[in-house]
């Protein structure tokens, strides 16, 4: 399954203090990726509301950006997940808080519950900025997964666009992989040389899959791979903290139940607690 | 890298060595065997049996390799409370099933149990069992035996006892308690004393020896009968025959009782933690830097206990003094302890007659001494030093444990452990929203070291210690290993203090491992092991030094520099150099400079952004200041900050003739001409051949760092060696 290149992007706004640098940096990802830009608004539709946006978005008006602004009332959740339905959004942005309280992280901020019935990529900032900062160092997972392939190729397209520097593949090793236990001197021999072995395993199909990719988006950028043994999901977003890396992509989850929230896995560590600016690619 | 396995010819050139060394723990394991058995009420040769089931079954099933097993003196306090309240044949039989306990936590890969108690907490634990077996037994050790019902009232009777014993009317009474005196001041001076031919037989078995002498003397020279008091002889050691043939009754029918579990679990937790503690603190002797597989060693103690219940004896525990002794001996593999066993059969089997002539005060001595050392009043001390919190739950542990038990003592200590955890950081929600997150972050750093970093996230402490422990188990100990902790928000002093251990652990094998990004937390103690707590604001005044800044000291001395550790916020030195053109400074401080000043090392903390996308790197820097001006550049393999550079009018600065380096690194610069005159041959193959770095030039001083985070000690002393170099290079 080959990606496709983002056509559409959908930003959900509201009159918070950072709706100008929400709006900003969409406006900055649409030019970007030449794609077109929609505001959905959930509310009621006024002139007063309306010369706002236009007066934030006006910067990028000017550069030929083509933005359509959607007014609609209802549940948050739901109007933000039909408009993007409706008109074919490829990426939606969200804003998030980095970190949620315990209530909301059980059930879930509007954010959340987006991203967790979105059929579109969704991209959760952390700290949006009016000014640019130069997106560096994104971080992409590279689980065992049919989606990976697509999620690193969308990281390419991204870090393509975006113009940054190093991607790193994180490739998380499910500690079940490795079959002995560390008990003594013996096994800890063992141990070693079989997650040697899986880092070689893991490491050439990472490489066979950045083959596949237009040599094109390739190139310019520093290719990192590095391997981690530990509990999915958590260990990327601890590593993407800890690299600081500007952007950290992940592949979609598959299922989702409130079970799921109770003992987290996967993408639910991220969403608890985000470690930067998220990309969901689905 | 993996080292030989051993062979026959290996095993049996050891051999020798081994049943020596196992001889002379024999020589301990004898008084202390019949000591620990009737300190808990139970027949004198139940504790021999234990020792010598211990030592057969343990050493042919055991995981670990210098240990010794036997009686253990943590489970006295625990056994006599079974044996009282149950009677000896239903103790034995809560004995067998601790044993059957104890397999199924091997079994279970439980080896990891003790972890999961606060140090303090441990430590209270074995006070208060050190201060039951002294309580106890001091009274008889001055040959007045007393009974009470509550453990405090034994203590609280000593000076009585003392008074007593001065006004004895009665030669069998006054040699009793001169002998149990004499016994004492054997084992408080027997270390202090270095002779080669003393320091032969251990101090237990010179107060055997000394006191059958003494009685041997009256019957043989004397002709009289012994003068000590029959009562305060040891009494009825069975000949081996009669072991073997008179099997204990095992009575299960108590099986339906509460007590009867209450002392299953007492003398499993109590077992097991005592096992796995001396596992741990022996290994760190092991001279052949082993690895216990302290798993297989619980199942082979628990089967141990099964078979030491059902003959009699007492349960099996894997013992630190002993085990201290056959290393020291030069005891190399589990045949020493099996070889103990067998010297120990030997021993009944010649001399079970001779050993009733020992007096109990003499025997009592020397628990007394095991007690005054559990709970001395230097270990009292290290505890007040670390912090006050560790006192409180110290002493709860201590005083619960005397006033109810053993269960309920170490229950209530991780209890108040938990609460003063709570307290300090004023959030339950840190621990309770983080401890199911798997916060421990391991990988190895692809770069050439290959160090392996550990990121530690929100807290850190016994509760979630196990994590931690886990991934530093996958490491072998003589590779590099990073703990950051800058993420983690609490660390107590249990993990600082296992830290420690695996510290000294990774040094004696070749390893290294360091704690850094500590930096910023406050303690109120000067301890190292004190737990730390990071400050929302840091604080200006410094309480103390952390290990990774009393190690730069060190450093700082050995190198011959000098060392600032204060924070400073004047960096002017730094402002022409543009990789901090787009970053703020907060402040510099762990700084080591040169005698002349020209090369400066330091910690840097800088942000970057401004408000919620404001990050703050911590990071270690070299300075080297020129008298000559060259010109400005920058070198980057990543080509991470190209673009940055490219604001100020830098651009790719290729180098003739040096295609390889002008493909590995990312040479900018505005002057393109003096760049390539100054990069000659000698400048290129010096980044050719070491290892990478950024390196910046502002025209009067040139700017080198590695990681985005704060260096080792050992990084240190790279980065060191390659700005010295530079600067030879560079000015010559």
């Amino acid at each position: 399954m080959s990606f496709k290149p983002f056509k559409t992007v959908g930003i959900g706004v509201t009159f918070s203090p950072n709706l100008k640098a929400n709006v900003y940096e969409a406006s900055r990802l649409s030019l970007m990726f030449n794609s077109k830009l929609i505001l959905i608004h959930v509310g009621e539709e006024t002139q007063e509301k309306k010369d706002t946006f236009t007066t934030i978005l006006s910067p990028f008006l000017n550069q030929n950006l083509s933005v359509e602004i959607i007014f609609k009332v209802g549940n948050p959740v739901d109007v933000i997940l039909t408009v993007s339905q409706n008109k074919n959004v490829d990426l939606l942005i969200l804003g998030a808080l980095k970190k949620e309280k315990i209530v909301n992280y059980y059930l879930g901020s509007i954010a959340r519950k987006i991203t967790r019935q979105s059929t579109c990529s969704v991209l959760l900032l952390i700290n949006p900025s009016v000014e640019r900062i130069p997106c560096q160092h994104i971080v992409v997972n590279g689980l065992k997964d049919p989606k990976t392939e697509q999620t690193i190729e969308s990281a390419f397209y991204i870090s393509h666009c975006l113009g940054s520097k190093l991607i790193t593949i994180v490739e998380e090793i499910k500690q079940d992989e490795v079959a002995v236990k560390v008990e003594d001197d013996k096994s800890l021999r063992k141990v070693t040389i079989l997650k040697e072995r899986i880092k070689l395993r893991e490491t050439s199909r990472i490489k066979s899959i950045i083959e596949h990719i237009p040599k094109k988006h390739t190139n310019a950028i520093t290719i990192k791979s590095q391997p981690i043994f530990g509990k999915q999901g958590y260990s990327i977003g601890h590593y993407a903290q800890i690299s600081r890396a500007d952007l950290l992509v992940m592949n979609a989850p598959s299922k989702m139940t409130l079970w799921d929230r109770i003992f987290p896995h996967d993408i639910e560590h991220i969403l608890a607690e985000l470690p930067t600016d998220v990309l969901i690619i689905q | 890298m993996s080292p030989k396995k051993p062979t026959i010819v290996d095993f049996l050139k050891t051999l020798p060595k081994n049943i020596f060394s196992g001889f002379v723990v024999s020589l301990i394991a004898l008084p202390l065997g019949l000591g620990l058995a009737m300190a808990s009420d139970a027949p004198p040769i139940a504790g021999i049996i234990a020792a010598v089931v211990g030592g057969l079954m343990v050493s042919v099933l055991g995981g670990s390799h210098v240990t010794i097993t036997g009686p253990g003196n943590g489970l006295v306090g625990v056994l006599l409370v079974a044996i009282t309240t149950l009677g000896l044949e239903s103790a034995y039989a809560a004995i067998i099933f601790s044993g059957v306990l104890m397999a199924i936590l091997g079994f279970l890969r439980l080896g990891k149990l003790s972890d999961f108690f606060p140090s303090s907490a441990i430590q209270g634990m074995l006070a208060a069992i050190g201060l039951i077996i002294l309580g106890k037994q001091f009274h008889i050790m001055l040959a007045h035996r007393i009974e009470r019902a509550d453990t405090i009232d034994y203590l609280l009777e000593i000076p009585f006892t003392i008074n007593d014993a001065l006004h004895y009317e009665k030669e069998g009474l006054i040699l009793a308690a001169l002998a149990g005196l004499i016994s004492f001041i054997i084992m408080v001076f027997y270390p202090k004393i270095r002779n080669k031919y003393l320091q032969l037989i251990p101090a237990p078995m010179w107060i055997v020896i000394l006191s059958i002498a003494f009685s041997y003397y009256f019957e043989l020279f004397a002709h009289e009968a012994n003068p000590i008091a029959k009562n305060y002889m040891i009494s009825g050691i069975p000949e081996f025959k009669e072991i073997i043939a008179q099997l204990p009754t095992v009575n299960f029918g108590k099986i339906g009782q509460f007590s009867f579990w209450s002392s299953v679990l007492a003398l499993t937790l109590i077992a097991s933690i005592e096992s796995l503690l001396s596992i741990k603190a022996v290994d760190k002797l092991d001279p052949e830097k082993r690895r216990s597989n302290v798993n297989r060693d619980l199942k082979a103690l628990g089967l141990a206990t099964i078979g030491s219940g059902f003959l009699g004896g007492l349960n099996v525990v894997t013992v630190i003094a002993r085990s201290s002794v056959n290393v020291n001996n030069n005891g190399s593999n589990r045949s020493a302890n099996f070889f103990h066993a067998i010297f120990l059969i030997i021993f009944i089997v010649l001399f079970s007659s001779q050993l009733t002539r020992i007096p109990l005060p003499a025997l009592m001595a020397i628990l007394v001494f095991t007690g005054y050392k559990l709970a001395s009043p230097e270990s009292i001390k290290k505890i007040f030093s670390i912090g006050k919190e560790q006192v409180i739950i110290f002493l709860v542990t201590l005083f619960v444990t005397l006033k109810v038990g053993l269960i309920s003592g170490i229950l209530s200590g991780v209890l108040i452990t938990i609460i003063i955890h709570i307290i300090i950081n004023k959030s339950l929600g840190l621990f309770a929203r983080n401890i199911l997150k798997p916060n421990v972050l391991m990988y190895q750093e692809t770069d050439a070291d290959g160090n392996y970093y550990i990121s530690v996230k929100h807290f850190c402490s016994f509760l979630n210690y196990y994590k931690l422990k886990n991934k530093l188990d996958a490491v072998q100990e003589n590779q590099d290993v990073i703990v950051d902790f800058s993420l983690c928000e609490f660390v107590d002093h249990t993990v600082m203090e296992n830290l420690n251990s695996y510290r000294d652990l990774f040094l004696k094998r070749g390893g290294h491992l360091e704690v850094i990004g500590l930096d910023m937390h406050d303690t109120d103690s000067k301890h190292p092991f004190a737990l730390r707590r990071l400050l929302p604001v840091p604080n200006i005044i410094k309480n103390n030094l952390t290990r990774r800044q009393t190690s730069i000291e060190e450093l700082a001395e050995n190198y011959n520099l000098k060392y600032l550790h204060k924070k400073q916020k004047e960096t002017l030195f730094l402002n022409d150099f543009i990789f901090f053109r787009t970053k703020n400074i907060n402040h510099i401080n762990n700084q080591l400079f040169t005698k002349n000043d020209v090369i400066n090392i330091f910690d840097i903390e800088f942000s970057e952004g401004e408000f919620i996308a404001k990050e703050v790197v911590r990071t270690t820097m070299l300075h080297i200041s020129l008298n000559k001006t060259i010109p400005e550049f920058t070198l980057d393999r990543e080509g991470f900050l190209e673009k940055i550079y490219a604001f100020a009018g830098f651009k790719d600065v290729p180098i003739q003739n040096q295609v390889d380096f002008s493909n590995r690194f990312y040479l900018l610069g505005e002057d393109e001409e003096a760049i390539t005159r100054f990069f000659n041959e000698d400048l290129v193959h010096f980044f050719e051949s070491n290892p990478y770095y950024h390196v910046e030039s502002n025209g009067n001083g040139i700017l080198v760092f590695g990681k985005e985070r704060l260096a080792s000690i050992k990084e240190i002393k790279v980065l060191f060696d390659f700005g010295k170099r530079l600067k030879q290079v560079v000015t010559s």
